[in-house]
Protein backbone atom coordinates (compact mmCIF):
# COMPACT_ATOMS: atom_id res chain seq x y z
CA UNK A 1 0.00 0.00 0.00
CA UNK A 2 1.41 3.36 -1.06
CA UNK A 3 0.82 6.57 0.88
CA UNK A 4 1.45 10.07 -0.45
CA UNK A 5 2.36 12.80 2.03
CA UNK A 6 1.30 16.02 0.37
CA UNK A 7 3.80 18.75 1.23
CA UNK A 8 3.09 22.47 0.83
CA UNK A 9 5.45 25.38 1.50
CA UNK A 10 5.19 25.73 5.28
CA UNK A 11 4.05 22.18 6.04
CA UNK A 12 5.86 21.25 9.24
CA UNK A 13 4.81 17.81 10.41
CA UNK A 14 5.50 15.87 7.23
CA UNK A 15 8.52 14.07 8.71
CA UNK A 16 6.45 12.81 11.66
CA UNK A 17 3.89 11.43 9.21
CA UNK A 18 6.63 9.82 7.11
CA UNK A 19 8.10 8.17 10.22
CA UNK A 20 4.70 6.89 11.41
CA UNK A 21 3.99 5.16 8.09
CA UNK A 22 7.44 4.00 7.01
CA UNK A 23 9.01 3.07 10.33
CA UNK A 24 6.06 2.12 12.52
CA UNK A 25 3.30 0.96 10.17
CA UNK A 26 5.94 -0.55 7.87
CA UNK A 27 4.42 0.68 4.62
CA UNK A 28 5.68 2.95 1.89
CA UNK A 29 4.99 6.68 2.27
CA UNK A 30 6.49 9.18 -0.14
CA UNK A 31 6.65 12.95 0.02
CA UNK A 32 4.82 14.62 -2.85
CA UNK A 33 5.70 18.29 -3.34
CA UNK A 34 2.56 20.24 -4.07
CA UNK A 35 3.56 21.20 -7.61
CA UNK A 36 4.29 17.57 -8.67
CA UNK A 37 0.77 16.74 -7.87
CA UNK A 38 0.37 13.40 -9.59
CA UNK A 39 -1.44 11.29 -7.01
CA UNK A 40 -2.77 8.53 -9.25
CA UNK A 41 -0.24 5.86 -8.26
CA UNK A 42 -1.06 6.22 -4.56
CA UNK A 43 -3.63 4.39 -2.45
CA UNK A 44 -4.02 7.03 0.25
CA UNK A 45 -3.13 10.70 0.71
CA UNK A 46 -1.99 12.18 4.03
CA UNK A 47 -1.97 15.95 4.49
CA UNK A 48 0.32 16.85 7.37
CA UNK A 49 0.07 19.73 9.81
CA UNK A 50 2.21 22.85 9.96
CA UNK A 51 1.48 26.33 8.69
CA UNK A 52 1.15 26.08 4.92
CA UNK A 53 1.66 29.46 3.23
CA UNK A 54 2.40 30.97 6.63
CA UNK A 55 -1.28 30.69 7.62
CA UNK A 56 -1.74 33.90 5.60
CA UNK A 57 -5.28 35.10 4.82
CA UNK A 58 -6.80 32.14 6.71
CA UNK A 59 -5.07 28.89 7.71
CA UNK A 60 -5.28 26.49 4.77
CA UNK A 61 -6.77 29.07 2.40
CA UNK A 62 -3.84 29.78 0.08
CA UNK A 63 -3.18 26.07 -0.53
CA UNK A 64 -6.19 26.25 -2.82
CA UNK A 65 -4.06 28.04 -5.40
CA UNK A 66 -1.79 24.98 -5.66
CA UNK A 67 -2.01 22.49 -8.54
CA UNK A 68 -2.17 19.78 -5.87
CA UNK A 69 -5.70 20.73 -4.94
CA UNK A 70 -7.04 19.83 -8.37
CA UNK A 71 -5.52 16.34 -8.20
CA UNK A 72 -6.51 16.02 -4.54
CA UNK A 73 -10.14 16.67 -5.42
CA UNK A 74 -10.01 14.04 -8.17
CA UNK A 75 -8.32 11.59 -5.78
CA UNK A 76 -10.98 12.17 -3.10
CA UNK A 77 -13.76 11.76 -5.68
CA UNK A 78 -12.32 8.33 -6.60
CA UNK A 79 -13.18 7.12 -3.08
CA UNK A 80 -9.62 6.47 -1.88
CA UNK A 81 -8.78 7.57 1.68
CA UNK A 82 -7.59 11.11 2.41
CA UNK A 83 -6.50 12.06 5.94
CA UNK A 84 -5.78 15.68 6.88
CA UNK A 85 -4.49 16.45 10.35
CA UNK A 86 -4.11 19.90 11.95
CA UNK A 87 -3.35 22.30 9.11
CA UNK A 88 -4.21 19.42 6.75
CA UNK A 89 -7.76 19.51 8.14
CA UNK A 90 -7.87 23.27 7.57
CA UNK A 91 -6.74 22.79 3.96
CA UNK A 92 -9.48 20.19 3.38
CA UNK A 93 -12.15 22.48 4.83
CA UNK A 94 -10.94 25.48 2.79
CA UNK A 95 -10.93 23.32 -0.35
CA UNK A 96 -14.55 22.39 0.30
CA UNK A 97 -13.74 18.70 0.74
CA UNK A 98 -15.02 18.87 4.33
CA UNK A 99 -17.71 21.13 5.81
CA UNK A 100 -17.04 24.00 8.20
CA UNK A 101 -14.31 26.56 8.77
CA UNK A 102 -11.77 27.54 11.41
CA UNK A 103 -11.57 30.44 13.82
CA UNK A 104 -8.90 31.44 16.31
CA UNK A 105 -9.04 29.35 19.50
CA UNK A 106 -11.66 30.61 21.91
CA UNK A 107 -9.01 31.56 24.49
CA UNK A 108 -7.05 33.44 21.76
CA UNK A 109 -3.94 31.42 22.57
CA UNK A 110 -1.91 28.80 20.81
CA UNK A 111 -2.51 25.64 22.82
CA UNK A 112 -0.75 22.33 22.84
CA UNK A 113 -0.83 19.20 24.93
CA UNK A 114 -2.45 15.82 24.89
CA UNK A 115 -6.16 15.86 24.19
CA UNK A 116 -8.49 13.15 25.37
CA UNK A 117 -10.83 12.24 22.52
CA UNK A 118 -13.97 10.12 22.38
CA UNK A 119 -14.28 7.87 19.34
CA UNK A 120 -17.88 8.00 18.08
CA UNK A 121 -17.75 6.29 14.71
CA UNK A 122 -15.95 2.96 14.45
CA UNK A 123 -17.34 2.00 11.07
CA UNK A 124 -15.22 4.36 9.01
CA UNK A 125 -12.17 3.21 7.10
CA UNK A 126 -10.07 5.29 9.51
CA UNK A 127 -11.43 4.05 12.83
CA UNK A 128 -12.42 0.37 12.53
CA UNK A 129 -9.64 -0.60 14.96
CA UNK A 130 -11.03 1.54 17.79
CA UNK A 131 -13.92 0.61 20.08
CA UNK A 132 -17.06 2.72 20.05
CA UNK A 133 -16.95 5.22 22.90
CA UNK A 134 -13.25 4.54 23.51
CA UNK A 135 -11.25 7.40 24.97
CA UNK A 136 -7.89 7.98 23.36
CA UNK A 137 -5.06 10.42 24.08
CA UNK A 138 -3.73 12.27 21.04
CA UNK A 139 -1.37 15.28 21.04
CA UNK A 140 -2.58 18.57 19.59
CA UNK A 141 -0.89 21.91 18.88
CA UNK A 142 -2.84 24.72 17.27
CA UNK A 143 -3.95 28.33 17.42
CA UNK A 144 -6.70 28.22 14.79
CA UNK A 145 -8.43 24.99 15.76
CA UNK A 146 -11.80 26.43 16.70
CA UNK A 147 -13.92 24.46 14.24
CA UNK A 148 -17.13 26.20 13.24
CA UNK A 149 -20.15 24.62 11.57
CA UNK A 150 -23.66 26.05 11.59
CA UNK A 151 -26.53 24.34 13.41
CA UNK A 152 -28.00 22.80 10.30
CA UNK A 153 -24.68 21.22 9.34
CA UNK A 154 -24.08 19.93 12.87
CA UNK A 155 -27.47 18.20 12.79
CA UNK A 156 -26.63 16.65 9.44
CA UNK A 157 -23.20 15.52 10.67
CA UNK A 158 -24.81 13.88 13.69
CA UNK A 159 -27.55 12.17 11.70
CA UNK A 160 -25.05 10.69 9.29
CA UNK A 161 -22.55 9.63 11.99
CA UNK A 162 -19.83 11.82 10.53
CA UNK A 163 -18.56 13.29 13.80
CA UNK A 164 -15.74 10.82 14.37
CA UNK A 165 -13.92 12.37 17.34
CA UNK A 166 -14.90 14.90 20.00
CA UNK A 167 -12.81 16.38 22.82
CA UNK A 168 -13.70 14.33 25.89
CA UNK A 169 -12.08 16.34 28.63
CA UNK A 170 -12.62 20.05 27.99
CA UNK A 171 -13.10 21.68 24.61
CA UNK A 172 -9.50 22.77 24.00
CA UNK A 173 -10.24 25.35 21.30
CA UNK A 174 -13.96 26.19 21.48
CA UNK A 175 -14.99 24.01 18.51
CA UNK A 176 -18.71 23.62 17.77
CA UNK A 177 -20.00 20.67 19.83
CA UNK A 178 -16.35 19.96 20.82
CA UNK A 179 -15.80 18.37 17.40
CA UNK A 180 -12.21 17.18 16.90
CA UNK A 181 -12.63 15.17 13.68
CA UNK A 182 -15.20 14.83 10.87
CA UNK A 183 -15.79 12.74 7.77
CA UNK A 184 -17.04 13.84 4.37
CA UNK A 185 -20.32 12.53 3.02
CA UNK A 186 -18.74 9.56 1.20
CA UNK A 187 -16.73 8.60 4.29
CA UNK A 188 -13.33 8.60 2.59
CA UNK A 189 -12.02 12.00 3.73
CA UNK A 190 -11.23 12.52 7.42
CA UNK A 191 -10.07 15.80 8.95
CA UNK A 192 -8.94 16.09 12.56
CA UNK A 193 -7.12 18.78 14.53
CA UNK A 194 -5.27 16.39 16.90
CA UNK A 195 -2.17 14.70 15.48
CA UNK A 196 -2.33 10.88 15.47
CA UNK A 197 1.16 10.56 13.94
CA UNK A 198 2.54 11.91 17.22
CA UNK A 199 1.06 8.95 19.12
CA UNK A 200 2.52 5.89 17.43
CA UNK A 201 5.28 4.70 19.81
CA UNK A 202 5.55 4.35 23.59
CA UNK A 203 8.85 6.22 23.52
CA UNK A 204 7.05 9.37 22.35
CA UNK A 205 4.33 9.06 24.96
CA UNK A 206 1.65 6.76 23.62
CA UNK A 207 0.31 4.65 20.78
CA UNK A 208 -3.34 5.70 20.61
CA UNK A 209 -2.86 7.08 17.09
CA UNK A 210 -1.71 3.73 15.71
CA UNK A 211 -5.17 2.10 15.32
CA UNK A 212 -6.02 4.91 12.88
CA UNK A 213 -3.15 3.98 10.54
CA UNK A 214 -3.86 0.26 11.06
CA UNK A 215 -7.51 0.80 10.16
CA UNK A 216 -6.61 2.47 6.85
CA UNK A 217 -4.22 -0.36 6.01
CA UNK A 218 -6.62 -3.11 7.05
CA UNK A 219 -9.50 -1.73 4.99
CA UNK A 220 -7.23 -1.32 1.99
CA UNK A 221 -5.85 -4.89 2.37
CA UNK A 222 -9.36 -6.36 2.50
CA UNK A 223 -10.13 -4.71 -0.81
CA UNK A 224 -6.80 -5.47 -2.46
CA UNK A 225 -6.00 -9.00 -1.33
CA UNK A 226 -3.51 -9.81 -4.05
CA UNK A 227 -1.39 -6.67 -3.59
CA UNK A 228 -1.34 -6.45 0.20
CA UNK B 1 -5.64 51.29 -12.45
CA UNK B 2 -8.65 50.58 -10.31
CA UNK B 3 -8.60 50.36 -6.55
CA UNK B 4 -10.98 48.10 -4.72
CA UNK B 5 -11.42 47.88 -0.97
CA UNK B 6 -12.89 44.61 0.28
CA UNK B 7 -14.23 44.65 3.84
CA UNK B 8 -14.42 41.21 5.42
CA UNK B 9 -16.36 40.69 8.63
CA UNK B 10 -17.30 37.64 10.66
CA UNK B 11 -20.90 36.56 10.12
CA UNK B 12 -23.27 37.66 12.85
CA UNK B 13 -23.87 34.09 13.97
CA UNK B 14 -20.13 33.58 14.57
CA UNK B 15 -18.67 34.44 17.96
CA UNK B 16 -15.66 36.76 17.63
CA UNK B 17 -13.24 35.97 20.49
CA UNK B 18 -10.93 38.86 19.50
CA UNK B 19 -13.83 41.31 19.47
CA UNK B 20 -14.95 40.19 22.93
CA UNK B 21 -11.42 40.59 24.31
CA UNK B 22 -11.11 44.07 22.76
CA UNK B 23 -14.51 45.09 24.15
CA UNK B 24 -13.50 44.03 27.66
CA UNK B 25 -10.21 45.89 27.29
CA UNK B 26 -11.99 49.09 26.20
CA UNK B 27 -14.38 48.84 29.14
CA UNK B 28 -11.45 48.24 31.49
CA UNK B 29 -9.85 51.54 30.47
CA UNK B 30 -13.05 53.47 31.02
CA UNK B 31 -15.15 53.22 27.88
CA UNK B 32 -18.25 51.77 29.51
CA UNK B 33 -20.42 52.74 26.55
CA UNK B 34 -18.84 50.02 24.39
CA UNK B 35 -21.46 47.33 24.00
CA UNK B 36 -19.98 45.26 21.25
CA UNK B 37 -16.79 45.01 19.17
CA UNK B 38 -16.40 42.98 16.01
CA UNK B 39 -13.02 42.75 14.32
CA UNK B 40 -12.77 42.26 10.59
CA UNK B 41 -10.22 42.95 7.91
CA UNK B 42 -9.68 45.27 5.00
CA UNK B 43 -8.20 43.88 1.79
CA UNK B 44 -6.95 46.48 -0.71
CA UNK B 45 -6.80 45.38 -4.32
CA UNK B 46 -5.14 47.28 -7.14
CA UNK B 47 -6.34 46.06 -10.49
CA UNK B 48 -4.80 46.74 -13.87
CA UNK B 49 -7.03 48.54 -16.35
CA UNK B 50 -10.62 49.46 -15.72
CA UNK B 51 -12.51 46.41 -16.87
CA UNK B 52 -16.19 46.73 -17.38
CA UNK B 53 -16.70 43.38 -15.66
CA UNK B 54 -14.89 44.51 -12.54
CA UNK B 55 -17.87 43.77 -10.31
CA UNK B 56 -18.14 40.19 -11.43
CA UNK B 57 -14.35 39.66 -11.24
CA UNK B 58 -14.07 41.02 -7.70
CA UNK B 59 -17.04 39.00 -6.56
CA UNK B 60 -15.40 35.87 -7.95
CA UNK B 61 -12.10 36.64 -6.20
CA UNK B 62 -13.96 37.02 -2.91
CA UNK B 63 -15.99 33.86 -3.33
CA UNK B 64 -13.10 31.72 -4.52
CA UNK B 65 -10.32 32.80 -2.20
CA UNK B 66 -10.47 36.03 -0.24
CA UNK B 67 -13.52 35.24 1.84
CA UNK B 68 -14.70 32.04 3.52
CA UNK B 69 -18.46 32.35 3.42
CA UNK B 70 -18.94 29.71 6.11
CA UNK B 71 -17.76 32.24 8.69
CA UNK B 72 -17.38 35.56 6.87
CA UNK B 73 -19.41 38.20 5.03
CA UNK B 74 -17.99 40.90 2.77
CA UNK B 75 -18.73 44.06 0.91
CA UNK B 76 -16.50 46.05 -1.39
CA UNK B 77 -16.06 49.54 -2.75
CA UNK B 78 -14.62 50.30 -6.14
CA UNK B 79 -12.44 53.37 -5.74
CA UNK B 80 -11.32 56.16 -8.04
CA UNK B 81 -9.68 55.21 -11.27
CA UNK B 82 -6.26 56.73 -11.70
CA UNK B 83 -4.95 57.27 -15.22
CA UNK B 84 -6.69 55.67 -18.19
Amino acid sequence: MKFAILVFPGSGCDIDMHHAVNEVLGKDAQYVWHTDANLEKFDAVLIPSGASYGDYLRPGALAQSSPAIVSLKAFAASGKPVLGVGNGFQILAEAGLLPGAFLRNKGLKFRSGKAKLTVHNTESKFTADYDKGQEIAIPFAHEFGNYYVDEKTVAELKNTNRIVFTYADGNVDGSTEAIAGVLNEQGNVLGMMPLPERAVEEIIGGTDGMPLFNSILKRWSENNVSQA
Amino acid sequence: MTKVNVYVTLRESVVDPQGIAAKEALQAIGYQEVENVRIGKLIELELAGSETEIDARVKEMCDKLLVNKVIEDYRYEIGEVAGK
